[in-house]
């Protein structure tokens, strides 16, 4: 099959040649390709910059978020009881959406808001529907079994925050009295294994790192010897951020996690980290890792900014994969167990 | 990216298709159809709604066509108001009298910034320019360093030092002055729209460097928060435009048309890959001719036309037309190919090709390419030359010299062969009878130079046409083309 592919590429490729080749050929005078003529855009835009004196104060972040809470006003103060009136749905639809919880999920609440009605008022039917979507366990593994060093692994797209969290999560069992090592398994990425060194020395926590472009796997391996043969009571393994529509890419990811769960390490929690800003690519993310790396959990990252992350409920829906961690600030301390009341809340009320 | 907005419009087109008029029944079937499509591809729901009031705008102020069917015109209101709403034409990236250029980017964590600097830089370099890059992330650990080793690689220097943000970027932008380089790019730490302090901050660096493009660096998979992110940037910063990352992802890209609906910015650059290649000036009649389904061939002959040895095309070529391509050739070709990027950037590009077919693509890494140049190594000079002659114990050999198996050179032969059976025809004026599109691609190459058709945006009668052929999708008309190209199979493994 690859092979068709790359056939197919080449002919393009080729047809494109021909197409050039013809073209050159009915325009002989062509010179060199010109450079962008220059419009004088940039000095009149200049002009226009807003001046910072004159600026408003930064919107609190009641006034940022008026128009969605004004939305949802409305939906509070629905008390009808019963049946949802058409019109009720369409706010529903639109606090629900602007959440990013995602046009198939959105869809199927409706429905089950239209179904059941809402006894109690749509606001308390709505929070309940929500709340009811985030009923699994949360509890994190830190354990492994005898003779075995329990392992964390990061996986996630790029830019999403897995290092950060990484830190963070390595001071929180620091904190806890436990010792670490962190495994510098992003190779991919220029200095993402200093960047995690940065955060090794700052958190006193043990670093095994490679050469940019090493195997991954080696790396995660070689933690796993240091930590045995220390004595460590937990390895936390980065990986590189990497898209989840690729098979390779993925394949390299369970390789890795094969290595990470082979004596004497075991892998006892899989975490995909995932920004809160993300829409609805989310979910098809969440499957991705899940079947090349079995994710057991989710981080979500970057909740302190204006994004909601709606996204998750509609993640535990349809995979059940639990939000365990939740990132709110840039600090070492910024990232606190998921609190589903708090998050569903934050959601509707915000 | 686009993939479900194309789909969905692809299937309206086809349900319309039928009927002889449009009323607004049609229209308000239609016009949900859109919406649905535009809400799943994470477009912001304000915008979404100003879209389609605009689409609707259109519709029923226009006189139906004599030309155009009922779908056809849907589609062509759709496809025209995404073209404005992306922003027109591609923005003309001009130089400043006196240099340096300085362009500064900003955005969100995580959204690329730093790698984003770097392409640009290269992208400068490769249009002939002297760019400078000035690290001013000094929030993120390592971040200074990520970007030096990305300087290095594409041969730009990077200036920076352990002070503040501010002085960091006044002083680069003094230090490339004196340097004389001509473009100076300013890699800012990412920060969130709601952090007062560093939105002030990096108010200030644009205070002090006073750059002629601000540029908002913005994530592809970006929900709703598109729109907050942009105005908040646009408010602090005044931007000159977007630049979109990572492309590549299978998301839907919905986060283009929400930031650039509400700032009123055009998307400049797009970044669709890792590599430094992966990236090119956003053009948004393209993108809205991709996301109807019909491929971005001018995209693809402008980046062949930039990487490829034309000389070495020209002569396989030149070959390929007579019937004598060789294995030698597809090999040359292959390489030139690679330069070109990465094949699933070159197969989104491409007209006509269905969804699997671009998965699939996305997933041939370089190490099956380097087994095709392996297996290709591994025969004799005359072997590449008459690949008839390679018979069983030739086939052992090479499959052994390769390091792979024979099955991997029986089907390489195969294909080469078909390969060639089609070149054949290809040569022969035989352009209908291209597959995955390449007849739709030579159609719009044709039309590129020549006056826009005055009702159709480019491409679209292509797409009009295999409509009314009876191929409603792009899927369809592939396999039409496979009967009677008798092509390669599209790949249904994965």
């Amino acid at each position: 099959m690859t092979y068709v592919i790359i056939a197919i590429a080449v002919l393009v490729v080729a047809g494109a040649v021909l197409l050039i080749v013809r073209r050159r050929r009915n325009r002989p005078a062509l010179t060199s390709p010109a450079r962008a003529a220059m419009p004088e855009v940039l000095v009149g835009e200049l002009a226009a910059r807003p001046s910072l004196e004159a600026e408003a104060p930064a919107p609190s972040l009641a006034q940022r978020l008026a128009t969605s809470r004004g939305v949802f006003d409305r939906v509070r103060s629905m008390t009808g009881v019963g049946a949802v009136s058409a019109e009720q749905l369409d706010v529903v639809e639109e606090v629900l959406l602007r959440s990013d919880i995602g046009v198939v999920t959105t869809g199927a609440i409706l429905e089950e808001l239209r179904k059941n009605g809402a006894p109690d008022g749509v606001a308390a039917a709505l929070r309940r529907i929500l709340l009811d979507s985030l009923r699994a366990s949360r509890s994190v593994v830190t354990t492994a079994d005898e003779g075995r060093v329990p392992v964390w692994l990061f996986v996630g797209v790029n830019g999403v925050g897995k290092t950060t969290t990484i830190g963070k999560l390595a001071q929180r069992h620091v904190d806890e009295g436990r010792s670490v090592v962190l495994a510098a398994g992003d190779t991919f990425r220029a200095a993402a294994a200093d960047q995690l060194q940065r955060w090794a020395e700052r958190t006193g926590a043990d670093i095994v790192r490679s050469a940019e472009g090493a195997d991954p796997g080696s790396v995660v391996h070689d933690a796993l010897g240091r930590a045995a043969a220390r004595g460590a009571d937990i390895v936390l393994a980065d990986t590189a951020g990497r898209r989840a529509n690729s098979t390779n890419l993925l394949d390299e990811l369970s390789k890795v996690r094969r290595v990470a769960d082979r004596a004497p390490g075991q892998v006892v929690e899989t975490f995909m980290v995932l920004d809160a800003t993300t829409g609805q690519n989310a979910l098809s993310q969440a499957r991705e890792f899940l079947a090349a790396a079995a994710v057991t959990g989710i981080v979500l990252t970057k909740l302190d900014g204006t994004a909601r992350g709606g996204i998750v409920v509609a993640i535990e829906r349809e995979l059940a994969i639990p939000v365990k961690f939740v990132g709110v600030g840039e600090g070492v301390h910024d990232l606190i167990t998921f609190d589903p009341v708090a998050f569903v809340d934050s959601l509707l009320e915000a | 990216m686009f993939d479900a907005l194309t789909d969905r419009l692809e299937r309206l087109g086809s349900s319309l298709r039928s009927r002889g008029r449009l009323t607004d029944a049609d229209i308000d079937e239609a016009l949900g159809e859109v919406r649905a499509a535009l809400l799943e591809a994470d477009v912001e729901l304000s915008v979404v709604r100003a879209f389609l009031e605009a689409v609707r705008a259109r519709l029923s102020g226009e006189v139906l066509s004599q030309s155009l069917s009922p779908g056809q015109q849907v589609i062509k209101a759709v496809h025209d108001q995404l073209v404005e709403v992306l922003g027109g034409s591609a923005l003309k990236v001009t130089y400043a009298s006196r240099p340096p250029t300085v362009v500064l980017l900003a955005g969100l964590q995580g959204a690329g910034k730093t790698t984003t600097a770097a392409k640009l830089a290269s992208w400068f370099k490769q249009q002939g320019r002297q760019p400078y890059l000035i690290a001013a992330d000094l929030q993120r650990p390592a971040a200074i360093e990520q970007l030096r080793v990305l300087g290095r690689q594409i041969g730009v220097d990077v200036f920076s030092e352990p002070s503040d943000p501010v002085d960091v970027a006044r002083r680069g932008v003094a230090e490339a002055t004196r340097l004389g380089r001509d473009v100076v790019i300013i890699d800012t730490a990412g920060r969130l729209s709601i952090d007062e302090a560093l939105m002030r901050e990096v108010r200030e660096i644009s205070d002090v460097t006073s750059p002629h493009y601000t540029f908002l660096v913005i994530d592809a998979v970006t929900g709703q928060d598109a729109v907050h992110t942009a105005k908040s940037f646009h408010g602090v910063l005044e931007l000159s435009g977007i630049i979109v990352t990572k492309l590549d992802y299978d998301a839907r890209g919905g986060a283009v048309l929400s930031a650039r609906g509400v700032v009123g910015r055009p998307v400049v650059f797009a970044s669709t890959g890792e590599r430094m290649a992966d990236f090119d000036l956003f053009h948004p009649d393209r993108m809205a001719s991709r996301i109807l389904g019909m491929g971005d061939a001018l995209s693809l002959i402008e980046q062949a036309e930039r990487t490829m040895d034309a000389e070495v095309m020209a002569e396989s070529a030149g070959r390929m037309m007579s019937g004598t391509f060789t294995l030698d050739d597809f090999m040359a070709q292959l390489n030139q190919v690679r330069k070109m990027g990465s094949l699933g950037g070159l197969m989104k590009l491409m007209p006509g090709v269905t969804k699997e077919m671009r998965t699939a693509a996305s997933n041939v890494d370089d190490g099956e390419l380097n087994k095709v140049e392996a297996i290709i190594r591994s025969m004799t000079p005359r072997e590449r030359r008459e690949p008839v002659i390679i018979d069983g114990s030739r086939r052992t050999r090479i499959a052994r010299g390769s390091g792979t198996t024979v099955s991997a050179v029986n089907q390489l032969l195969k294909q080469f062969t078909e390969m060639r059976k089609m070149m054949k025809q290809m040569s022969g004026g035989g352009v209908p009878n291209l597959p995955g599109g390449m007849g739709r691609m030579a159609g719009m190459a044709a039309r590129a130079g020549a006056a826009r058709a005055e009702t159709l945006p480019p491409g679209f009668e292509a797409l009009g046409a295999g409509m009314n052929a009876g191929a409603p999708s792009a899927r369809g008309g592939a396999k039409n083309k496979k009967k009677k190209g008798g092509r390669v199979t599209p790949p249904k493994q994965r």
